[in-house]
């Protein structure tokens, strides 16, 4: 897994809530046995119009938009199908953070998994985020892993707005992320507790 | 204080408990199937680690597979390669696989119950979000990513906070025509899909007591589209009369000792939830989903809200639905009985009594998809497959099918389908088209009228 400490990038607003893990990867494109290439198929039913081309009003297709590595999604992201390939299908378009005001567990735990950083902003602060890019598509945002803040660049703050806020991450992940360590090295550490365990637990 | 039933399962599991950090939470059984378990398997070489348990994993084949000739090749090449490569990982990592064909192979939310692989007191996890559906039992089940599949086939074990605790209580009584499905679209149509987000939720109350484990099921399955990791309900002498007697329950002492355990796992008195809803079960009617999330639920002879946010807008707009209308009467012409939610010989059984002696209406495809070998073989025997094909439906052969349209069984773009399935998402059935979530009873009565029509009003059977 790549390691996440800081990123600086613009971002893309996709403001639609219950954001379901069918619509970020469609189950037809599921049959793939490996973890690469669904980036080419992200969103797909919504960045493509029905004769195959590119819907040029879907926000991530918008040009103003292009490169951006942050995704600014409504409430409820990720919802549905616990098809990891959703996260798979983020990262492998280029994306390394999503910021929405909810995610769904599973979702959550996929893109933690994957070096994708989902950071949970109030409901208020997302909307400001949104103002914030819509006014002005290259303002850059900065995530900042270690001290967990999201920030907008400074020119907001004098119009009164709030341009930054903290976010919450559970310290465990915080330190796989930054490190890029993930959940098998550490399962596999604890071999002997596990096995402990099986001996003492009731058998099914 | 008290334990919930929730708390008495989880605790019993944990290995470990990491300083401000996650638990390490021990799995009894790992379900697999195609989709979600190639890529961990490739985990695993990578590392060069072996499977710990595989006598604790079981594999099927599901989401993939087609509904018609089961006995020859799969056309589609992803597919045949997709389930051709769980054949390989799971002979050479000795997990037992129940293939296409073979007489156990089902929906894995369907044939791990009924095989008794499925009981109280368990934690089970599948690359799969209904996973929830095994809560029916007593059990914390819960779907997992990709990456924990392989976490578990390393160590038998995932890294997991423990979610908060939610109740839902539904007491009363039940009006005729409404089914467990309806009950669980109703709960999600008044909560929300996120309600129940970093929640496990229990269902308590004499509904849920008095309703058959089928209907459990189809309640705990539909917990992930309130946004649960898992729903439970606590085991009872209908949970240990169920599990009696199939192939991998305990037998004989062993049974009853297990009993005698089980009975100490639902939750105390005097224990408390973090948060908790009450519904009245009079206040429940046979539901319709109008919108394209399972929260967008209307009453049958209800009407869709009138306005809504930017979302309920698009929702409609892809549904071609007008804010204010009533779904009765809009003509259907593909009705889809399956999937993990409707699939058990109980709705079959529902939806042939509707339909003996009728005949289905001409504009309708029905698509009657049992959920395992073990349900196709109870509808031959006793005589639901003959009243369905007397009633001019066809009956295809098990898996995921349209529910989430990975196999050919896709509904065209444009067309209405009411399915017993548990998602409305947009191009959930194939893309464009619009799923309206039902219970097996008026997917029945659909297909016969071929328009929604009212099944209150029809006599009780």
């Amino acid at each position: 897994m790549e390691k996440f400490t800081k990123l600086i990038s613009t971002a893309v607003p996709l403001p639609i809530e219950n954001i379901d893990t069918d619509q970020i990867i469609p189950a037809r494109f599921l049959k793939a046995t490996d973890k690469k290439g669904f980036g080419d198929n992200v969103f797909r039913d919504w960045r493509f119009t029905k004769d195959g081309t590119l819907d040029a009003d879907f926000p991530i297709n918008k040009p103003q938009y292009a490169g951006a590595k942050i995704l600014v999604a409504g409430d409820n992201f990720g919802c549905g199908s616990s098809r990891e390939h959703a996260a798979w299908a983020i990262v492998g378009y280029g994306f390394k953070v999503v910021i929405s005001s909810f995610f769904a567990d599973i979702f959550k735990g996929n893109a933690l998994n994957n070096g994708l950083l989902p950071i949970q902003v109030t409901p208020e602060y997302l909307k400001e985020l949104l103002a914030g890019i819509e006014a002005n598509p290259e303002l850059p945002i900065t995530i900042d892993l270690e001290n967990q803040v999201v920030e907008m660049a400074g020119v907001y703050a004098e119009q009164g707005r709030s341009t930054k806020a903290e976010f919450d991450i559970d310290p465990y992940k915080k330190v796989c992320m930054i490190n890029g360590y993930d959940d098998i090295d550490f399962l596999l550490s604890k071999k002997a507790e596990i096995e402990a365990f099986e001996k003492e637990r009731m058998v099914f | 204080m008290g334990k919930t039933l929730f708390d008495k399962v989880w605790d019993a599991h944990v290995v470990d408990t990491v300083d401000n950090g996650p638990q390490i939470l021990y799995i009894d059984k790992h379900l697999i199937h195609e989709v979600t378990s190639p890529q961990a398997f490739n985990e695993l070489e990578e590392r060069g680690i072996p499977v710990a348990r595989p006598d604790q994993i079981v594999a099927t084949a599901d989401h993939n597979t087609p509904t018609e000739n089961q006995h020859l090749p799969i056309k589609d090449e992803m597919s045949r390669k997709q389930l051709q490569q769980l054949t390989e990982n799971c002979e050479k990592h000795n997990i037992t696989l129940y293939g296409l064909g073979h007489k156990y192979n089902g929906i894995v939310h369907v044939m791990a119950p009924e095989l008794g692989i499925t009981q109280p007191g368990m934690t089970m996890v599948c690359g799969d979000s209904h996973t929830s559906t095994h809560g029916a039992f007593g059990t914390i089940a819960f779907g997992i990513g990709t990456s924990q599949v392989g976490q578990v086939f390393a160590s038998q074990s995932l890294l997991l906070n423990k979610p908060k605790s939610l109740r839902v209580s539904v007491n009363g009584t039940l009006a005729p025509h409404v089914s467990p499905k309806d009950v669980i679209l109703y709960i999600i149509s008044k909560i929300g899909t996120n309600a129940g987000t970093g929640y496990f939720c229990e269902y308590a109350g004499n509904v849920f007591e008095e309703m058959s484990m089928e209907g459990r099921m189809t309640v705990c399955n539909m917990s992930i589209e309130m946004g649960a990791r898992g729903g439970m309900i606590a085991p009872d002498q209908t949970t240990f009369d169920y599990v009696e007697g199939r192939k991998f329950a305990p037998q004989g002492d062993a049974f009853a000792k297990a009993v005698s355990y089980w009975k100490t796992l639902p939750t105390d008195q005097d224990a408390t939830f973090d948060k908790e809803y009450h519904f009245d079960a009079e206040d429940i009617a046979p539901m319709l989903t109008y919108g394209t999330n399972p929260g967008m639920g209307i009453k049958i002879n209800g009407a869709i809200p009138e306005k809504g946010d930017m979302t309920f807008e698009k929702a409609l707009e892809y549904m071609n639905f007008k804010g204010g209308a009533q779904l009765l009467d809009t003509p259907i012409n593909y009705v889809f009985l399956g999937s993990c939610t409707n699939s058990r010989i109980e709705d079959f059984r529902i939806a042939a009594s509707y339909v003996r002696g009728k005949h289905k209406a001409a504009n309708v495809n029905a698509w009657l998809v049992p959920g395992s070998q073990q349900v196709a073989k109870q509808l031959e025997e006793e005589g639901l497959k003959e009243v369905f094909e007397e009633a001019g439906f066809a009956l295809r052969q098990p898996g995921c099918s349209a529910c989430l349209a990975m196999n050919d069984d896709k509904i065209p773009a444009g067309e209405y389908c009411v399915s017993t399935s548990n998602r409305n998402f947009e191009g959930r059935q194939g893309q464009g088209a619009r799923t309206i979530l039902a219970s097996p009873l008026v997917a029945a009565a659909t297909a016969i009228a071929g328009k929604i029509v009212d099944v209150t009003k029809e006599a009780v059977a």
